[in-house]
């Protein structure tokens, strides 16, 4: 019992404990600074999946950016386990909106592309495949980006992610684009693959729904600049529905939050 | 069954044959006027004497002759339903419009003398250069083609380096783009008189200003595409822990190359420009002078042969490259 317990904590990495203290930014708009977010404070404890909601251009993806390291805040800091976020790095992965797949290589070349680029590819050829019949495209490794459809290509995005083992998981509004049926589907996917693996996971949507389905932590942003304005926690198990009568509850509380009481 | 067997069997008799076989008997009978048409013209060439001194006539006439049997040949092909060779069977219009357009030069020119000589050579006496002065024609058209494909990589080379650096680095930007701003619009032929006394020869010369007409559009079209990429492929391949070279060399270069390809498109045509000044522009200008027109025509043939096939040259090779696009533009 003892071994097979070891064993598992061994084969799922785990994720990173991510502590953000008194974040500020400010983006230099023509002279003006324009306050994006303020003061923002948030834990996340290794695994845990946080949904961001708030309405659109509050700082959300903004959020995102500075975390996976690819700007620096104004103020405060980002600690990855304990250590100071000061560049992007693959063990924090974004996944965009836009899949952003390279449309010069195939859906192979994509995937394997972090590992190319940290000069591991001879060694761990075999994760590309291995990921890519994770998210169901084996048959798709010498198709190129433009022969797939929007989830396809989202998929092969998320597999460009995974293969590099990450500790946190970026996702900004990953299924945004996609349809309604290939969003409930894929929102199914993330959560197993995150349940697996075992990362910690952020996620920016605009879909409450969405938030409620995936989420074992909402967090509400305020309008620009974004501060807090609420942290929910969501203790369901998987997978969940859309009618249960708690989820239902937390979405109009959410929705007032968000200031739509005339939409209930 | 019955039904339709009563109905369809005495129609079938009274129909007329499938379209594919109007189509057939309309090849036959191109491919019957093509083949009469250069037996006209070889006739015209071999029996009706010439107004003045010209070689090769017989040569010339021999080899329409053959072409009107190929011609003939493959319609005969056609009429026992052999097959011909597809590409021979597609040229067929164009070869009878040729025939006739070749007849009437001949007739026009060394026959009845209606266009003016010299400036209209016949058919045949062009024939004549390329039978008898090939040795310096393709002397010429080597040269040609070392200082075009000299000056072409150089230029290229250049100018993919600079429109990388411009597009990736601000300093390069601060100091080159100044620079490219104020020479590159500038016509290569305006450095003519320069580049002859800067550089020790006519042959560095001429590849300098072919170096440079290649360059610039090939500098600006990577530089502003580099410039432009997808700021999302650079933050994607940060993220996956990619180093500055692998930014540049497998990010910025691959999103670019459709329009580099642009570039040396517009490079390669500008350069064909200086040719006219050197390697078989020499030729050209020697040809003229001598009052030499049949010569002036062989090599402007040879000429365009040479471009149009460099040209081509650079589709496959684009082809190749952005395989992954839907090819679209063709040659």
């Amino acid at each position: 019992m003892v071994t097979a317990a070891i064993k598992a904590t061994e084969t799922t990495p785990r994720g990173c404990e991510l502590s953000i203290s008194r974040l500020s930014h400010r983006f230099a708009l023509e002279g003006a600074p324009l306050d994006v977010l303020r003061n923002i404070d948030i834990d996340v404890a290794p695994g845990e999946f946080v949904a961001f909601l708030g309405a659109s251009g509050c700082g959300k993806s903004t959020l995102l950016r500075l975390v996976a390291g690819l700007e620096s805040p104004s103020e405060g800091e980002i600690l990855c386990d304990g250590e100071a976020v000061s560049g992007p790095d693959p063990r924090r992965i974004i996944v965009l909106q836009d899949p952003t797949l390279y449309p010069w290589r195939k859906v192979y070349g994509n995937v394997s592309l972090g590992l190319e680029a940290r000069g591991v590819l001879k060694q761990q050829r075999g994760r590309v495949g291995e990921t890519l019949r994770l998210v169901g495209l084996s048959d798709f490794a010498n198709a190129y980006p433009h022969q797939l459809s929007g989830g396809m290509a989202q998929r092969v995005s998320l597999a460009r992610a995974l293969v590099n083992d990450p500790e946190l998981l970026i996702l900004d509004e990953p299924l945004g684009k996609l349809d309604s049926l290939t969003r409930l589907t894929m929102q199914g996917e993330i959560v197993n693959l995150w349940r697996n693996a075992g990362f910690t996971t952020l996620l920016v949507t605009h879909d409450v729904e969405e938030a409620l389905l995936m989420g074992t932590r909402i967090i509400v942003l305020t309008e620009r600049p974004a501060g807090i304005k609420a942290d929910i926690r969501v203790d369901k198990p998987y997978p969940r529905h859309r009618g249960d009568p708690d989820l239902v509850a937390k979405r109009q509380e959410i929705l007032r939050l968000l200031g739509f009481e005339e939409a209930l | 069954m019955a039904l339709t067997a009563g109905l369809s069997g005495p129609k079938s008799v009274s129909l007329p044959r499938s379209p594919g076989s109007t189509a057939r008997r309309r090849e036959i009978a191109l491919a019957g006027l093509a083949s009469a048409a250069w037996l006209a013209c070889g006739l015209i060439v071999l029996r009706w004497p010439d107004l003045g001194d010209w070689g090769r006539g017989p040569e010339f006439a021999y080899a329409s002759a053959a072409l009107a049997a190929a011609l003939a040949l493959s319609g005969g092909a056609q009429v026992f339903r052999l097959g011909a060779p597809a590409r021979f069977r597609r040229a067929t219009p164009w070869l009878l419009v040729l025939g006739l357009v070749i007849s009437a030069w001949e007739a026009t020119s060394a026959k009845l003398g209606w266009l003016p000589q010299p400036f209209f050579p016949p058919p045949h006496a062009i024939l004549e250069v390329f039978t008898d002065d090939w040795a310096k024609l393709g002397e010429s058209v080597v040269a040609s083609l070392k200082l075009e494909l000299l000056g072409f990589a150089l230029g290229a080379g250049c100018g993919f380096f600079i429109g990388v650096a411009l597009g990736r680095s601000r300093a390069f930007g601060y100091w080159v783009h100044p620079i490219l701003r104020v020479i590159g619009p500038l016509p290569a032929i305006a450095w003519l008189p320069i580049a002859f006394f800067a550089f020790p020869s006519s042959w560095s010369a001429s590849i300098f200003l072919i170096a440079l007409t290649t360059g610039f559009p090939v500098a600006v079209l990577t530089w502003s595409d580099v410039a432009s990429v997808n700021p999302a492929f650079y933050d994607i391949a940060r993220t996956l822990g990619a180093s500055r070279a692998f930014l540049v060399f497998k990010v910025a270069i691959p999103a670019a190359l459709p329009q580099v390809f642009v570039g040396l498109f517009m490079g390669l045509g500008a350069s064909f420009a200086v040719l006219v000044t050197a390697g078989l522009g020499f030729y050209l200008q020697w040809a003229q002078g001598w009052a030499a027109y049949a010569n002036m025509y062989a090599a402007l043939i040879v000429m365009s042969l040479m471009c149009t096939g460099l040209v081509t040259l650079l589709f496959k090779l684009r082809d190749r490259a952005l395989s992954y696009q839907k090819g679209d533009l063709k040659w």
